[in-house]
Order: structure tokens, then C-alpha cells, then sequence
């Protein structure tokens, strides 16, 4: 049923449908949404069985739903940025345990400095937890993902990661096809567990494994990975067959036929990338956009090939591998058949920068014409930068760097006396 | 002639193993039908007091559940010695996952057996004093708060044992760890920090808050039974004493536990819903110094010259213990 | 396409503001997006909304900085921030005030506009009349709808009524059909003139 909602309130009723057993919320921005919508459905009764609890932080909210998947119960949580690192030892705990968690990540920048505005960098700090990471380009596939991740997951015996981005999908209010509890129900069977905490058939989860076997175990982790390469596919065409509509799956391509520059990005700007390309295809240059919706496992032979005929290729991320460059593109680069020097590394909208299309069609532009830099920040603002780098040759004491570049903008008040 | 040794076994005693008992005065572990859920064959020292009370603790909650329970266990020194690769000790359903998380990882367990139906089966969390008062305070802390229906079991040896002997909020005053050494001046771990994480218990105001010592076996296998019997967050506080980090006899286990308990350091009691409901008296008062005496950990007190400054204040917690509590025959508590 | 930005303070109602128009723009069988500027949810503090609407899907993320028209909620704003930023030549302005555009110091800016998209009205009494509060979001997407013809005063309406429970979604409604009148009538009148 068509409908004109919230991104997460789209998300909520997609999980609902999905019948998870146990909930556990806790609060950040700009997941807050979601879990409250859930929180509603079940106290109204249109959702149960179904335990809600509210835990006193991240790190409990995913050592619940621990207990909870381990003890055969379908379990979902989210979060975002801070919340997404206090639990981060249960992260990837969960993983090592192969228990098929949902969590929906509402990307959001990682502080310091504090910055609730959308980013990636939440999601990609954790890109080596072993959880599978699937990214939305727009709400209907962030609802649509939701429900394939709980098949992924109970299939493989491993978590699954719904990253939306947040605000800009969260908070945004768009046309969305709900599905129908029959649908659902057709697509997503019971959860049925490869392990159960039983005292009918005891068993002992989380042992420890020593160097005789941890490399062993740590292969078949690598190997559940490219299993998922096979798998998230196939379950994507199931999708479409019950749903009606293409959603999900490893990439997404646009035109990308004879396309001599493409561009690379994960996420919701990829909107407005199409827009700014449809702009440039006009004036008949050609260029073309992979989305990338299977961050893990990183889908090394689609890229390949989408890459195939591309001259050069430029990734537009919203993060940054601090101390060396783009994150998305060094992955790029592993899957790109031509030179590492084709490959340009765009960081964009970090802390919620808006991302342009006039800022995009410059960049494009430079990178067809083959006079970008290897690695360049969208919209930096140099004078900024340089004024900050100044006081702090000039002052051992340049204090805090927020409020030094706040006091340089003319917001913080003067200091007193 | 050859000497033919005769044990005499004293009758009408409650000790422990004691087949001469009735029936129902009996210890679950003298019951041959015992559920052995710790195993025989786990990799713990000789003597351990932690393995001799989760044994006891477990078993007791396998017979008072009908054998329907559930464990998640803390990384610790239980964890390690009870699943040490590739085997595992268990003979329950067991979980491990992290260091600080036993008590939400078993919230999920019990809220998994709620939205199933399965009410029938319950849930223990179980940790040492490290994962209990220290990492894993803020996820108890929440489990209490929302009266989830778990029964967290804190086997207290004072210190972090499996990692070679350091500091918890839960070592006692002048005792000597590995991060707490007492050098020059120093006596040791300094008076005036810890946390009494009973209190910190009956302060959530939760249904069952008890404290019991691998000295009073039947003692502790009842007030596991009697948890049991409560639904909604449950708090038992077992001293367990460690002979390689309390540096006394493997032997001497249980005897160092009877003297914690008899000297009014450790006092063992039951309270519900923040309230103190009943107390185990002391038969004979002793001299805080008869505990402290035969530990290596607290060696550097009696060396001479010797400490008398801190042994009388380690004195002073101990009477203001059996005050408060009301630890001796014909006296009342104060909590 | 067509993008309206809206301009406010926080408590004023100015999301949902972008969120109704989007719901009625999908009434209407059109695609809609709706999304705030996001900041620290904070009363008093200037907020913006946006809205597109379109006959295909839209795919845009970025900011509206080029809006086709501007609802301003809160008069004070108008010399405070830039709310007319990349408005056309050809841009609707609907500001909710008693004073006129003179008044209001903005005669001379208005001459650069279309007279008959250009109008205020008293989105907050109509709402003090209806609804009992001063919240003028309803009452201003019922001007925007005469002002604009972008959009129906029913399906408005429509909007209201999905979101808010009956009592209090019908006096919004009431408020909104009465600025939408207002405005009209407003226009005729300055045609005439």
C-alpha cells in the first residue's frame, strides 16, 4: 500500500511486519524515531508477541538482543555514531557468535567533535565486525532491506547492518510501498536457529577457541562473507518476485553503458549524483553512477565488472580514512582493473555537509577532464583550515579546535574582560 | 597386626555430604540425582572456592527449576576453567559473550523465553567480582531496575583472579594484589573505596538480595532455592575464596570463609526489597586477625613491625558490620 | 518540479508543515519529499523545512536553494536570516503577518516579484481563532494552496485530517480554509487594484 511517511516510521512498520520477538531500544539521534514507532505498535498491540525493552545503553541494547537470538528469539535493535562504538565489543561479539541480529544504523557522524548530522563513518568504523552491511538509497529500499536482512541473516547465522542515512532518510517524508503481513510472511519463514539455548539439548555458546582453531574459525567467518555475495542476490530476486519491485541486491548501475567516468557512492546522495549526471548526459558527456548497497561483503567481482569500461572512476564517500584517504575508494581500487591513478577519492558531506548538485556537476566535470586531484574534500573551506593551522603555530595554548574555528566564524560570544 | 583405620561419621549433623540426613534435610549434592552441571574435569585450581560454589549454586537452581534453566557467565575465571578448548564443563545451556554484559545478555534470555512462552524455564547470570561490580555494573544495574526475571550470581574472590590477581572494587581494604602492592607506606588496596554491591542491591529494591559463603553450603543451596521460588531480579552474593590470589592452603578454602563470616567482615544475610529479613548470627565472635593472619595477601599486616593501625581498623569495619547487621545472638541490625 | 521552503522558529510547527504539504501533494497523486534542516531540536530557534513536489520520483537530497516558493511562518526572521536566498523571479512569498509587505520593510524587495505571488496573511489569528493556539502552519498551507494553486485546499484538508485527531484537525482545518479565503480574496483585490 502506497504511503506518504517518515522514513522511519517507514522502517518501524517494515521491521513490524517482520515479526521480531524482542526489541531493545535506546535513544540516539537520529534513530529515535524508529524505536519509538516500534515501542508504539507493540503497547498498542499490533505487534506481538513481542518483548519492548528499554536498556540503559548501547552496549546492554545489543548484549539483549545477544541473549535474546542466542535463546531462539528474532531480535532487532538500531542506533547510530556514539552508540554504534559503545557497543562495539558486542558488535563483534554478535558476529563471532553467528547470531542473526537486525540492527538499523542511522548513519551519523562519529564525535569528536560532537556532530549528530549524517555521515558514514559510524557504519565503516565497523566494516571488519563481520556483520553483513547493506546500504540504503532511499526509504523504500531502507524499508525493503529491512525485511530481506532478517531473511539474510536466519539464513546465513550471521547479523545483519540496515545503514540509512540519517536524517536525510530518517526524517524525510516520502511516497513508499508498504507491504502487506502476507507478503512478508511469504518471503521471511520462522526463525529457525542453527544454535539454541535449550534445557532440552544443552549447549555451551561462547567457549573459547584457541590458537589451534581460531584461525579455522576466523576463515569460516571469511567464508560466510562470500557466501552472502551469493546469497544476497538470489534473495533480492525473491524479493522481486513477492514484493514486485527491484530492491536491494549487490549494486545498483546507472547508465553505466559507455560511460568513460564513473561515479562510485553508497547512500542517499546517490539521488542527487543521478540527478547531476542525468544534467551532464545532456550535454553528452559520459558518465555513469554505481551504487553500492553490499558494503560487506564488499562485492569485489560486480564492481569489477560494473567498472569495466570506465576510463576513471570517482568515489563519492561520506568518510574518511583518516591518515590515509578515502575508505570506499581504497576498496574501489581493489576492484578496479585500470591504474590506482584512475581511481579519484571525493570526500563529501561529512557532519551533514549539503552535497550539491553544483558543487557535484564541478567535481564531474574535473574528473572527466582528468584535472582532479588524487584526493580531494568537496567544498573544503581553505581559509578556515589555514586560520586554524596559523593559530596553532603562532599559540602552544590555541585551545579547543571547535571553539577556536566557532570564535574565527563569529558565533561564540567575546571573551569576557 | 595391621591397623584397619575406622572412620566415625557423626550423625544428626548438617554436614554436608551427610546420607544419615532425612531425606529433605539433605544437600542437593548428596543426592545422587544431583544434575552435576558443572562437570567434573574443568581446569580449576586446587581448592577453588568459585568452582565449589557455582557447583553448588547451579545444582541447587537445576532441582529447584525443574531442570529448566539457562546460564550466562561472565568472562572470568568460571568461564575460563569451565569451557577450556575444546571442552566444556556445562551440562546446562550456557552462554558466554562479554566481560561486562552476563546480566543483559541473560535479560534477552529471559525476555526470549517470555515472548515464547516458555516462562517455565529461568535464568541465571552468574560472574566474578570484576564483572559484576566493575565492567559489568551498569548492565546490573539496569537489569534490576527493570525487575527483569534473572537471578545474577556474584562469586566474589576480591579481585580480578584470572588475569593474574588485580584490584576490584570489591577488594577488601590493606589487601595486597598485583595493582594494589604495599610498598613503603602503602598498606595495600586504601580504605575508603569499594563498592558493597549487596547494599547497591537492596538499594534497587529488588525482590531477593542474599549474600552467602562456600562455608555454609546447605545454607547457600537454600537461598538459591529460595530465590528461585521469586519472580522478577534476584541478587545472591557468594564469597568465594581464592587460594592462589588470597595466598593461603588449597585446603583451606572453606575454613577461610568460615572465619570471613565469623569475624563479621563478610556479613551473610537475606533482604527483600531493600530490606534486611534475616541474618546468619555468629556462633563465636573471632578476632578479625585470625582471618587475616593465615592469607599471604594480607602477610605485610604481621610482618614486623606490623600494622596493628590498620588490623584495628579492618576490626572497625568488622564490628561496625555486626551493628549494623545485628551478627551476634541476642541483637538486632539497623538496615 | 516545484520547491517550497518554509521558514520558522522551532515550536511553530514548521516540519510539519513540509511534511502535510508532502502528504497532500501524494493525496493528489504526485510524488512528494519532505525534510527539515536538521539542527538540535530547540524552541524559538530559527528552523527551515523543505518540500518538493513532483509528477516523477524524486531523487534530489540537497537542500531546496533555489525554492519556486518561500512560506515564511515567522515575520521576525526577516531581517535575521536570509530567507529569500535564491527565490526566482517568478518565486511565491507567503508570509504570515497582519502588516503588509511595506510595513514589514520589504516594499522596495517585493517590486522585483510577481504582485499576485506575493501576499501575507494572519496565518497566527486565524489559528488563535480556531484552534485556540498560535501555531499557523495549517492556516498558511491553506493560503499557499490559493496563492500557489499548487496544491488543493481539500486535499489540505486531507492531510490535516491523516495526521491530527478529529477535534483538533478539524479547527485546523477551519483555520486553513479561512486563510485560504482570505488569500484569495486578498489577490482579487490587489488585481483590481
Amino acid at each position: 500500500m502506497l504511503k506518504q511517511i517518515e522514513g522511519s516510521a517507514a522502517v518501524a512498520e517494515a521491521v513490524a511486519l517482520c515479526r521480531p520477538e524482542v526489541i531493545c531500544a535506546y535513544p540516539i539521534s537520529p534513530q529515535t524515531h524508529i524505536v519509538e514507532g516500534l515501542g508504539r505498535l507493540v503497547d498498542g498491540g499490533q505487534l506481538k508477541p513481542c518483548e519492548f525493552i528499554n536498556v540503559e545503553s548501547e552496549f546492554a541494547a545489543m548484549s539483549v538482543a545477544i541473549g535474546a537470538s542466542a535463546a531462539g528469539a528474532r531480535a532487532y535493535t538500531a542506533t547510530a555514531s556514539q552508540g554504534l562504538l559503545f557497543m562495539a565489543e558486542a558488535v563483534f561479539n554478535a558476529a563471532g557468535l553467528g547470531l542473526p541480529i537486525v540492527m538499523t544504523v542511522a548513519n551519523r557522524a562519529i564525535g569528536a567533535p560532537i556532530n549528530i548530522w549524517n555521515d558514514h563513518t559510524d557504519a565503516l568504523s565497523q566494516r571488519d565486525c563481520g556483520w553483513i552491511q547493506l546500504f540504503a538509497e532511499d526509504n523504500q529500499e531502507a524499508l525493503d532491506l529491512h525485511i530481506q536482512a532478517f531473511r539474510l541473516a536466519e539464513e546465513l547465522s550471521l547479523p545483519v547492518m540496515v545503514c540509512m542515512d540519517g536524517f536525510i532518510l530518517t526524517h524525510a517524508y516520502e511516497r513508499v510501498d508498504m507491504p502487506t503481513q502476507e507478503q512478508v510472511d511469504a518471503y521471511l519463514p520462522p526463525y529457525e536457529p542453527r544454535q539454541v539455548l535449550d534445557p532440552a539439548d544443552p549447549v555451551s555458546i561462547g567457549a573459547m577457541v584457541g590458537p589451534e582453531a581460531f584461525t579455522e574459525v576466523r576463515f569460516l567467518a571469511h567464508a560466510k562473507q562470500q557466501q552472502a555475495l551469493q546469497l544476497i542476490p538470489a534473495w533480492a530476486s525473491e524479493f522481486k518476485r513477492i514484493f514486485g519491485r527491484a530492491s536491494g541486491g549487490l549494486t545498483h548501475g546507472y547508465r553505466l553503458d559507455d560511460a568513460e567516468t564513473v561515479v562510485v557512492a553508497l547512500g542517499s546522495v546517490l539521488g542527487t549524483i543521478k540527478d547531476t549526471v542525468d544534467e551532464m548526459r545532456e550535454q553528452g558527456v559520459k558518465i555513469g553512477v554505481l551504487g553500492i548497497t553490499c558494503f560487506r561483503p564488499w562485492p569485489t567481482a560486480a564492481v569489477r565488472e560494473a567498472l569495466a569500461g570506465a576510463k576513471r572512476v570517482l568515489v563519492l564517500e561520506k568518510s574518511l580514512a583518516v591518515g590515509l584517504g578515502g575508505i570506499v575508494s581504497n576498496h574501489v581500487s581493489t576492484s578496479y582493473h585500470g591504474a590506482s591513478d584512475d581511481v579519484y577519492t571525493v570526500i563529501a558531506g561529512l557532519g551533514g555537509r549539503a552535497i550539491t548538485r553544483g558543487s557535484l556537476h564541478r567535481i564531474f566535470a574535473a574528473a572527466a577532464e582528468g584535472s582532479l586531484e588524487p584526493v580531494t574534500f568537496l567544498d573544503l573551506d581553505y581559509s578556515l583550515v589555514d586560520r586554524v593551522l596559523a593559530r596553532e603555530r603562532e599559540h602552544r595554548r590555541s585551545g579547543p579546535i571547535a571553539e577556536g574555528i566557532l570564535r574565527d566564524l563569529g558565533v561564540v560570544a567575546a571573551k569576557i574582560g | 597386626m595391621s591397623y584397619q583405620p575406622i572412620r566415625f561419621y557423626q550423625t544428626g549433623t548438617f554436614t554436608v555430604g551427610n546420607r544419615l540426613l532425612p531425606t529433605e534435610e539433605r544437600s542437593v549434592q548428596a543426592n545422587v540425582r544431583r544434575t552435576n552441571s558443572l562437570n567434573s574435569g574443568h581446569r580449576a585450581c586446587q581448592g577453588c572456592g568459585e568452582a565449589l560454589g557455582a557447583r553448588y549454586a547451579i545444582d541447587a537452581a537445576m532441582e529447584a527449576t525443574d531442570r529448566q534453566l539457562v546460564a550466562a557467565n561472565a568472562t572470568g575465571c568460571l568461564e575460563v576453567f569451565s569451557t577450556p578448548y575444546p571442552e566444556t564443563s556445562w551440562q546446562i545451556p550456557w552462554i558466554h559473550s562479554l566481560f561486562g554484559n552476563a546480566a543483559a545478555v541473560a535479560t534477552g534470555i529471559a525476555a526470549a523465553m517470555r515472548v515464547k512462552g516458555r516462562e517455565h524455564v529461568r535464568v541465571v547470570a552468574q560472574g566474578g567480582d570484576g564483572g559484576t561490580t566493575d565492567i559489568g555494573f551498569g548492565c546490573l544495574s539496569g537489569m534490576f531496575e527493570r525487575n527483569d526475571d534473572v537471578l545474577y550470581i556474584c562469586y566474589d574472590n576480591e579481585a580480578y583472579m584470572n588475569t593474574g590477581v588485580q584490584r576490584s572494587s570489591a577488594t577488601p581494604p590493606a589487601a595486597r594484589t598485583n595493582t594494589t602492592f604495599p610498598v613503603g607506606d602503602s598498606a595495600g588496596n586504601r580504605f575508603g573505596q569499594g563498592k558493597n554491591l549487596p547494599v547497591i542491591a537492596m538499594a534497587h529494591e529488588i525482590p531477593y538480595v542474599a549474600t552467602a559463603t562456600v562455608s555454609e553450603l546447605r545454607d547457600l543451596e537454600a537461598k538459591v532455592r529460595r530465590a528461585m521460588e521469586i519472580r522478577g531480579a534476584r541478587y545472591i552474593h557468594i564469597l568465594v575464596p581464592c587460594p592462589l590470589g588470597w595466598g593461603h592452603g588449597s585446603a583451606e578454602t572453606i575454613r577461610m570463609a568460615r572465619l570471613a563470616h565469623e569475624t563479621g567482615l563478610f556479613p551473610v544475610f537475606e533482604a527483600e526489597h531493600g530490606e534486611v529479613k534475616s541474618v546468619s548470627k555468629i556462633r563465636r565472635q573471632l578476632p578479625v586477625e585470625e582471618y587475616l593472619r593465615p592469607q599471604q595477601r594480607f602477610a605485610h599486616l604481621f610482618k614486623p613491625p606490623g600494622r596493628p593501625d590498620i588490623v584495628a581498623r579492618l576490626q572497625q569495619l568488622a564490628d561496625r558490620n555486626i551493628r549494623r547487621y545485628g551478627l551476634l545472638d541476642g541483637t538486632e541490625g539497623t538496615r | 518540479m516545484f520547491q517550497i521552503r518554509i521558514h520558522g522558529r522551532g515550536g511553530q510547527g514548521v516540519v510539519t508543515a513540509a511534511e502535510l504539504l508532502s502528504v497532500a501533494a501524494f493525496r493528489e497523486g504526485r510524488h512528494a519529499q519532505a525534510f527539515p534542516s536538521f539542527g538540535s531540536e530547540r524552541t524559538g530557534a530559527p528552523v527551515v523545512a523543505f518540500c518538493r513536489i513532483d509528477t516523477h520520483p524524486i531523487r534530489l537530497r540537497e537542500p531546496i536553494l533555489a525554492p519556486d516558493a518561500l512560506i515564511i511562518q515567522d515575520p521576525t526572521l526577516l531581517h535575521q536570516v536570509d530567507v529569500f536566498g535564491g527565490l526566482t523571479r517568478d518565486g511565491y512569498i507567503l508570509i504570515n503577518t497582519s502588516r503588509s509587505f511595506e510595513d514589514l520593510g520589504l516594499g522596495e524587495y517585493a517590486t522585483g516579484f510577481r504582485a499576485e505571488r506575493l501576499c501575507t496573511v494572519p496565518a497566527t489569528e486565524f489559528a488563535l481563532k480556531h484552534v485556540g493556539r498560535p501555531l499557523p502552519n495549517a492556516a498558511l498551507l491553506g493560503g499557499f494552496a490559493a496563492i500557489s494553486g499548487q496544491i488543493s485546499l481539500e486535499a489540505v484538508g486531507a492531510a490535516i485530517r491523516e495526521k491530527f485527531p478529529a477535534k483538533v484537525a478539524e479547527a485546523n482545518i477551519a483555520a486553513a480554509a479561512e486563510a485560504h479565503a482570505f488569500v484569495t480574496q486578498a489577490l482579487r483585490e490587489a488585481a483590481h487594484a
